[in-house]
């Protein structure tokens, strides 16, 4: 019941956020006028709209906003899910470096293939972009997995040990490729650097939809794997799960998520490890459970940092990956000196 | 039934497992015993299936171990081992469900929680089901771990029930407890193997004993066969005493007490002089 009223709540403060997310910004809109112009697009009535609003609303905020909520989403989800798999609440994207790697490819693949990608459609670039995100994170994911394990479980220490060398690794070829880059090129790679939603459009939105719809859909639906996965594997494969395939399972998918939100937002640190840490406060650590709120959650948390990011120095926008580390490294903090006793038996 | 036809384990040029064959139908209880290092988790980690035998097989009604698909060994097999870690904060009734999780796709039935309330109350730790697991003591935990395996196979007859050392870090009282539950299971039908060091409680509960050395067979027979002084100093190289048991004819080991040399068992203290003895004495 506890849970049934988390996700009630998750919900209603969500419609809340993505409303403000609409009104509030550089320039305001009225909410009735926002409630005017989105029931025009469900098809509700067809009255006359502010034609300025609507443009802002439709050009700017709502992709902006929906491509806020998948990020969100797949940023909580495969940071919940990518704990499972660690068995460890410490075990967060940005800080293992599969966010470094996937980061890293997408400036790989922006400075050598600029020339091509200019050739081929946007959208397909925006694919490959992906895709290659997608493969430098499932690498590191892999690498650090297997360094990390010792007898079946995954070492805290040689796992958070990895993860700063593959960031010093990845951080000084990003910084060499950027060094040697072109002026055009030095604009894009400096937008990934610094973690953020403006370069939102529709079409990044459509071309990262179907990476982080299908872990959305698919993770979630894994809980049970997980929960067994926390016993070990071993305990695990007696329950009857094969634990190499839930293992690459997991991996692919939420590596696809990270990827693909890596390449259209650049690094967005903390989300993957606040928001699974307070959902597990909140509601137990039932990865059944787990896995859809930090979905939920997540698009909350990074929707909500979205408007703060868009409105605290208005009219100046500050980069949210700022805001998200501003929340995040405290808690990551407060999580450390709470359970090192814990986590490092 | 279960049948190993000789089985071989081998790592690298040592041969940890050589040439054991045994069988055990429904309704027997067999306790392994053997010295450090003999073979005995080498030889219930076969037949859970975790290891592979380098040569030999394992048969469980009829059909080899190894062609059964996991989620259909999940019914008819579990194994509680020694070190059982859990990091996240489950509580003890989500540990327990986690026993049933071969038995449902992605929601629980009723029946999966009237399984739960059974063990537990079996096993005597009702009192614990809300509280998070990791907070536990390490007895509490296995005795968790203990029940969990049992919701695996609580509805599931003549399946296979394996045990490493169960009572390891338990008080005499759930030494006991734990022991008899198993022995219920195999009264029930069930085929429990077990694991043990302490060759009383494979006594008392045990319909056979199966010794090993050395990664071989040494003897396969009822306690009374097994349990000699003789026997017992071949495998733990230990003076015993064997009596029995009058009211349950089982047999009694007790170990011969060791004595030392006073004297020189330590160079580096002073000698005992003669003052010193006349005090002790």
């Amino acid at each position: 019941m506890r849970k049934l009223a988390i996700y009630c709540l998750l919900i209603c403060s969500l419609f809340l956020v993505i409303f403000s997310s609409l009104i509030f910004g550089a320039m305001h809109i009225p909410i009735k006028e926002v409630l005017s112009i989105l029931s025009k697009y469900l098809g509700l009535h067809d009255a006359n709209v502010n034609n300025t609003y609507e443009g802002v609303i439709y050009i700017i905020r709502l992709p902006r906003l929906l491509l806020g909520l998948l990020v969100g989403a797949a940023l909580g989800v495969s940071g919940a899910a990518i704990q499972g798999i660690f068995r460890n609440p410490l075990a967060e994207p940005g800080l293992i470096g599969i966010s470094a790697g996937a980061s890293l490819m997408a400036v790989i693949v922006i400075s050598l293939e600029l020339s091509l990608l200019a050739s081929l459609s946007n959208l397909l670039g925006y694919y490959l972009l992906a895709f290659g995100a997608f493969v430098g994170a499932g690498v590191v994911a892999f690498l650090v997995y297997n360094i990390a394990r010792t007898d079946g479980r995954a070492n805290v220490a040689t796992m958070l040990l990895a993860g700063i060398a593959i960031n010093a690794f990845a951080g000084a070829l990003t910084g060499l490729i950027t060094y040697l880059a072109d002026e055009q090129q030095l604009r894009t790679i400096t937008f990934w650097m610094l973690g953020s939603l403006g370069g939102a459009t529709w079409q990044t939105v459509w071309s990262v939809m179907p990476f982080i719809a299908l872990p959305l859909i698919v993770l979630p639906l894994l809980g049970k794997s997980l929960n067994a996965f926390s016993l070990g594997e071993t305990q695990a494969s007696i329950l009857g799960l094969r634990p190499n395939r839930v293992k690459t399972q997991v991996v692919v998918l939420a590596t696809l998520a990270v990827g693909a939100s890596v390449a259209v937002s650049g690094i967005i640190g903390f989300v993957g490890l606040l928001v699974p840490h307070i959902v597990r406060l909140a509601g137990g650590v039932d990865h059944r459970f787990v896995l859809p709120a930090s979905a939920l959650f997540g698009a909350l948390t990074l929707t909500l940092a979205d408007v703060l990011a868009r409105n605290l120095a208005a009219p100046i926008e500050l980069p949210i990956g700022v805001i998200t580390a501003l929340l995040g490294s405290p808690v990551f903090l407060y999580i450390l000196i709470k359970e090192k006793k814990k986590l490092f038996n | 039934m279960l049948t190993a036809t000789a089985l071989n384990y081998k790592i690298g040029k040592y041969c940890l497992l050589r040439d054991v064959s045994f069988q055990i139908q429904p309704g027997e209880f067999l306790a392994i015993l053997g010295a450090n290092g003999a073979g005995k988790s080498t030889l219930i980690n076969i037949l859970s299936g975790e290891k592979k035998p380098s040569s030999g097989n394992v048969w469980l009604f009829n059909k080899e171990l190894n062609e059964y698909l996991p989620h259909e060994l999940a019914k008819k097999r579990t194994i509680l081992q020694q070190h059982n870690s859990v990091q996240l904060s489950f509580s003890v009734e989500e540990v327990l469900l986690m026993g049933r999780y071969p038995h449902f796709k992605h929601r629980p039935g009723k029946f999966d929680f009237i399984v739960i309330e059974e063990t537990m109350e079996v096993c005597g730790i009702a009192h614990l089901a809300k509280r998070s697991y990791p907070s536990l003591s390490g007895g509490e935990q296995q005795r968790v771990q203990y029940a969990r395996i049992l919701c695996q196979i609580w509805d599931q007859p003549k399946s296979l029930l394996l045990m490493d050392e169960p009572v390891a870090a338990l008080d005499p009282q759930y030494q006991q407890q734990t022991m008899a539950i198993a022995k219920a299971f195999s009264t029930r039908g069930f085929m429990v193997i077990a694991v043990l060091h302490e060759i009383n409680l494979a006594a008392q509960y045990a319909d056979r004993i199966l010794m090993l050395k050395g990664g071989r067979k040494w003897l396969d027979g009822t306690p009374i066969e097994v349990l000699t002084p003789a026997h017992i100093y071949a495998i733990f190289n230990t003076d015993v005493d064997v009596m029995i048991n009058k009211q349950t004819l089982k047999p009694i080991v007790i170990p011969k007490q060791l004595d030392l040399d006073v004297g020189g068992f330590n160079s580096l203290l002073s000698p005992i002089s003669v003052e010193n003895t006349e005090a002790l004495t």
